[in-house]
């Protein structure tokens, strides 16, 4: 009974608040996309919003279970539960089921799980745990190395099943990493390797190289040219144009031309509105056609009519756009922003690290979704077949966002306790 | 553990967030608020505007007799975006072209848009159209567009019909109600009552789904608009007595119309050598075109409007009234004439001399005509040669010569009735005198006359003083036509000179050059003329009204290169005379020589 009562009083009403208010609109946002008139029934399970409506039941009735759950048996068995993941993760390549290219299903009865979503929470958890252990010092190899083994190994099964977006989604984890100590200048060299990446496929390796040698002269020009600097700036300068002439090299010869092509069009070199430009072409039409106020509740004509693929997972954020317009989507993006911050503030007042790092966990994680998801369906990033949290239809990724998400707030509401 | 100046990186983190959320309602601001071509594309993708093509109107005789109606024919459309995975050779084999014309037609429409229908091949046949529908679900992309197109059902008056062909270029950028590929008539009352007959095109707003699948009306239909059929023409047109002027004129170059004078409606109105209307409909009007436009007696031209010829002796009747307006030509005026040996001007024949006006119009005397001519050009109460003239010019004008009458026909060429400058510029200005320009006297010079014109002229001397503008519509629709469309027009001479002239050319039915052609029980008012042609042989002019009381009929006939009007032009209108009024035509001898006779 004190136990009750501490719950309601500790918890973070402003995130549930917040998670709430994006399900729903995840539902009925998906009601939108898929809505015909003949089945109008809001629990129609032949239908993706029926199902749907399952998936949040269910996902709510997790939530609650995490938050009745003792706090530290999270942190107890973060291992364990990674280690089950783990196994999961090589037994669906074993004896998975394959669903539009990625061998990453579970197939029971109608419903399929994806155990790559669980992965997630699992790897958050097992961060959480490395780093909140007494033994942690950021100057030693085993601290640099181990952390880099358990977010790669689950990233790189996930990338045998074929699922390269959902193993991008690991690269998130660099936020977490920098929390607890990498240097702020790997988070600016990681930019700067997209900056240069990007520049080498538009514009071509041979420019960015010369841009680079004239840069670094400039640089030479305002440093201090003693010996030292000079011999760094020469290493920076060599592995920079290395750096360019291995994404040339690997763009010509790993990639395939389906992937080139994606590339191309993103990049606005080429225009295929049929190939691999088409559902970003069609995305940008029905989030672009919303204009100001958007056409109305189930007046959408581009995500109705199938124009835009995967209208109800991936693209779900087209029919915001379509049928709220920019005011429905700024709503969207400001809530997810708020969320997040939302994270972080919450895992700053953390006591224990493992309570603070694992909600840097989730806000990587969300942040990853979120600005791969929406950048891909306004055209800022290439096409990563990645859901929205709460938003897109799908039973594993929802499930594992609320898990996710309810540990989080479960271990802000016992942060005292645990002291 | 230094976290201490580690938690500040969480305002690094959260900087982050902000600003990728700041980049990225920025970019939905520029999509959706700002950029508004996706709007557009989004309509292009889910609307498929189909054009609700309505029928033309159809066309009538004053009978009730359909001359023309319409056939169904399908265009067939493509949607180049949703054109995939065809089977390329058997879409040809059906439709029996090349895979290369296919890839041709298939790149123009490309051209022109991917998200828009255009024509990929027109008028399919039936049978065509039969076995495609069949297999329609194969070929994504296209569709098929029911047309219609004109059918004569009796192959008469195609130069009056006129014949509708697709709008050019030139047409689409004048009037925004045509698109391409529209269909617009082009000449003849298919052109002047194009309006009318075309009715008004509707327009049906679908949506369609990715796979061109239609999923229903746009809005509930609340942008649709629904085809209005052409209104139906009713024609004054006498499709018996049409026929039977054509069959006369076969093998004939030349022209007849025929008009009711009490109301400028055109009774028959035709112009040989002709062609079959449905020659120039459909996918064979090109081609069939091409052989028309090269054929060397000129089938296309419409000789009732744009045949210009001289009228005659049918002109010296002109003359006379306004000779006897003017006051120096009266009933007991006489004039002698030498026959052939007349100077200036030479008669045809030898006669009665002295002669009146009566006899002169029956025994058509070219000397009594010149001294007609010559008093109303040197009329003592104007000043001068010129001044009688231009009083001479205004009255013939006044009788719808030397300007074009304002029918409902299509492109009727004005005819020449020379102006005082015009004589000024050839002669000098004060040194042209009636004997300068004495072949107006009897018809011939620089006078120059339309059939229509001279039919005209035989309703304004049926009327004795007015004539009303002729026409060929008498219905629109449910509607008469407007009467004020078609005004009255009355002569500035007194209808009691009319009496006289009306006399004179009773007597040449009964005594002059028509006496052989006399219809039974009918008197025939009528004069002949034969029209110098400097390029060959005369041409054969006749201009007749019956009955003399009360006539119900005029008519004016060319017959090119055949010589005196009196030999052919003559006989002819005779006998459409007796077929309009009696419904059937006595003289059968007649009839049979006119219709055999092949004059090219
Ligand atoms: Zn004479």
């Amino acid at each position: 009974m004190s136990e009750r009562n501490n719950i309601l009083n500790e918890i973070d009403w402003k995130l549930v608040a917040l998670y709430l208010l994006l399900i729903s609109m995840g539902w009925i946002n998906i009601y939108a996309a898929v809505y015909n008139e003949d089945h109008s029934s809001i629990i129609d399970l032949s239908q993706s919003y029926g199902r749907q409506m399952i998936w949040i039941v269910t996902s709510l009735f997790l939530g609650l279970v995490v938050l009745l759950t003792d706090a530290r048996f999270f942190s107890t068995f973060a291992y364990l539960i990674y280690g089950i993941i783990i196994l999961l993760l090589l037994a669906v390549l074993a004896f998975g089921t394959e669903i539009s290219g990625s061998k990453s299903w579970f197939q029971i009865g109608d419903f399929a799980i994806q155990p790559s979503e669980f992965g997630k929470f699992a790897t958050t958890l097992a961060l959480a745990k490395f780093f909140s252990g007494q033994h942690i010092n950021v100057k030693t190899f085993r601290t640099r190395f181990i952390p880099l083994v358990i977010i790669g190994l689950p990233a790189l099964l996930i990338l045998l099943q074929n699922d390269t977006g959902s193993a991008l989604v690991y690269s998130g984890f660099i936020l977490v990493l920098y929390r607890m100590g990498l240097s702020g200048n790997f988070l600016l060299a990681g930019v700067m390797f997209i900056i240069m990446a990007l520049s080498t496929l538009m514009v071509g390796y041979i420019y960015v190289a010369i841009a680079l040698v004239i840069l670094a002269s400039l640089l030479l020009l305002i440093i201090k040219r003693n010996r030292r600097n000079i011999v760094n700036l020469a290493a920076l300068l060599m592995l920079g144009i290395g750096f360019v002439f291995s994404v040339n090299y690997a763009v010509d010869n790993f990639l395939g031309a389906h992937q080139k092509t994606r590339i191309n069009v993103l990049l606005g070199k080429e225009l295929d509105l049929r190939g691999a430009g088409y559902n970003v072409n069609q995305s940008k039409i029905a989030i672009g056609s919303g204009g100001f106020a958007g056409k109305g509740f189930l007046k959408g004509t581009q995500t109705k009519y199938n124009f835009v693929p995967e209208q109800s997972t991936d693209f779900i954020f087209c029919t915001v756009g379509e049928e709220w317009g920019f005011l429905g989507s700024m709503v969207v993006v400001v809530l997810f922003i708020l969320l997040l911050i939302r994270v972080i503030i919450v895992a700053e007042r953390q006591r224990s690290d493992f309570s603070r790092i694992y909600g840097y966990g989730v806000a990587s994680v969300l942040f990853f979704h979120f600005a791969i998801n929406i950048g891909m369906t306004i055209g800022l990033v290439p096409v990563i077949g990645i859901p929205l949290p709460f938003f897109s239809y799908g039973g594993s990724s929802l499930w594992s966002f609320t898990i996710l998400l309810f540990i989080f707030i479960k271990q802000d509401v016992r942060r005292n306790a645990l002291l | 553990m230094a976290n201490k100046s580690l938690a500040s990186r969480k305002q690094t983190v959260i900087t982050i967030f902000v600003v990728v959320g700041f980049i990225y309602l920025l970019r939905l601001f520029y999509l959706q608020v700002i950029d508004d071509s996706y709007t557009l594309s989004a309509n292009n993708n889910v609307l498929r505007y189909v054009t609700q093509y309505p029928a033309r109107g159809l066309i009538y005789d004053r009978n009730g007799k359909l001359l023309v109606y319409n056939e169904a024919v399908y265009d067939l459309m493509v949607l180049p975006r949703q054109v995939k995975d065809i089977d390329t050779l058997e879409f040809c084999r059906i439709l029996d072209i090349t895979p290369e014309g296919f890839r041709q037609r298939l790149r123009k429409a490309k051209d022109y848009s991917r998200y828009k229908p255009s024509l990929f091949e027109k008028q399919l046949s039936k049978e065509t159209y039969g076995y495609l529908e069949e297999k329609m679900y194969r070929f994504p992309g296209f569709f098929v567009q029911p047309r219609t197109l004109r059918k004569y059902p009796t192959p008469l008056g195609a130069h009056l019909l006129g014949y509708v062909g697709e709008v050019n270029q030139a047409m689409i950028d004048k009037n925004p109600y045509y698109k391409s590929g529209d269909y617009v008539g082009i000449s003849g009352i298919e052109k002047t009552y194009e309006e009318e007959l075309r009715g008004i095109k509707g327009i049906k707003i679908k949506m369609v789904d990715v796979h061109n699948r239609e999923v229903g009306s746009f809005q509930d239909g609340l942008h649709d608009t629904i085809a209005e059929m052409g209104k139906d023409l009713y024609l004054s047109i006498d499709a018996t007595l049409q026929e039977y002027g054509e069959r006369l004129m076969q093998g004939k170059m030349g022209s007849i119309v025929a008009i009711e004078p009490s109301t400028g409606e055109i009774l028959a109105f035709l112009s040989s050598p002709s062609y079959n209307p449905n020659l120039l409909v459909g996918r064979v009007r090109g081609k069939n075109f091409g052989l028309l436009l090269q054929d060397p007696v000129k089938p296309l031209l419409n000789r009732a409007l744009m045949g210009q010829y001289p009228p005659g002796s049918t002109f010296k009747m002109v003359n006379d009234l306004v000779g006897l307006q003017e006051g120096v030509l009266t009933t007991s005026t006489h004039y002698s004439c030498q026959g052939p040996g007349s100077t200036p001007i030479r008669c045809t024949h030898n006669h009665q001399s002295p002669l009146d006006v009566y006899t002169a119009i029956q025994q058509s005397c070219n000397p009594f005509h010149w001294q007609v001519y010559r008093s109303i050009l040197s009329n003592p109460r104007y000043k001068g040669t010129r001044e009688n003239y231009e009083i001479w010019r205004d009255h013939v004008m006044d009788m719808g010569f030397g300007h074009k009458l304002g029918s409902d026909t299509d492109a009727e060429l004005a005819g020449n009735i020379p102006s005082a400058e015009s004589f000024d510029a050839i002669y000098g200005k004060g040194r042209w005198t009636s004997m300068t320009v004495r072949s107006l006297s009897i018809g011939q010079g620089e006078i120059l006359t339309t059939p229509l014109q001279l039919a005209n002229y035989g309703a304004l001397l049926a009327n004795r003083g007015y004539y009303i503008v002729p026409h060929v519509v008498k219905q629109i629709g449910e509607k008469a036509v407007d009467e004020k469309k078609f005004k009255k027009v009355i002569s500035d001479i007194s209808p009691s000179h009319y009496e006289i002239i009306v006399e004179g050319m009773r007597q040449v039915a009964t005594l002059g050059t028509a006496r052989w052609y006399q219809i039974k029980d009918i008197t025939m008012c009528g004069k002949t003329g034969t029209a110098e042609n400097p390029h060959g042989k005369d041409h054969s002019l006749f201009m007749a009204f019956a009955p003399a009381d009360n006539p119900v009929i005029a008519i004016a006939v060319v017959v090119e290169n055949a010589g005196f009007g009196s030999t052919w032009a003559l006989p002819i209108a005779s006998l459409m005379i007796e077929k309009y009024i009696n419904g059937e035509v006595s003289r059968t001898q007649i009839e049979e020589d006119m219709i055999n006779k092949r004059l090219y």
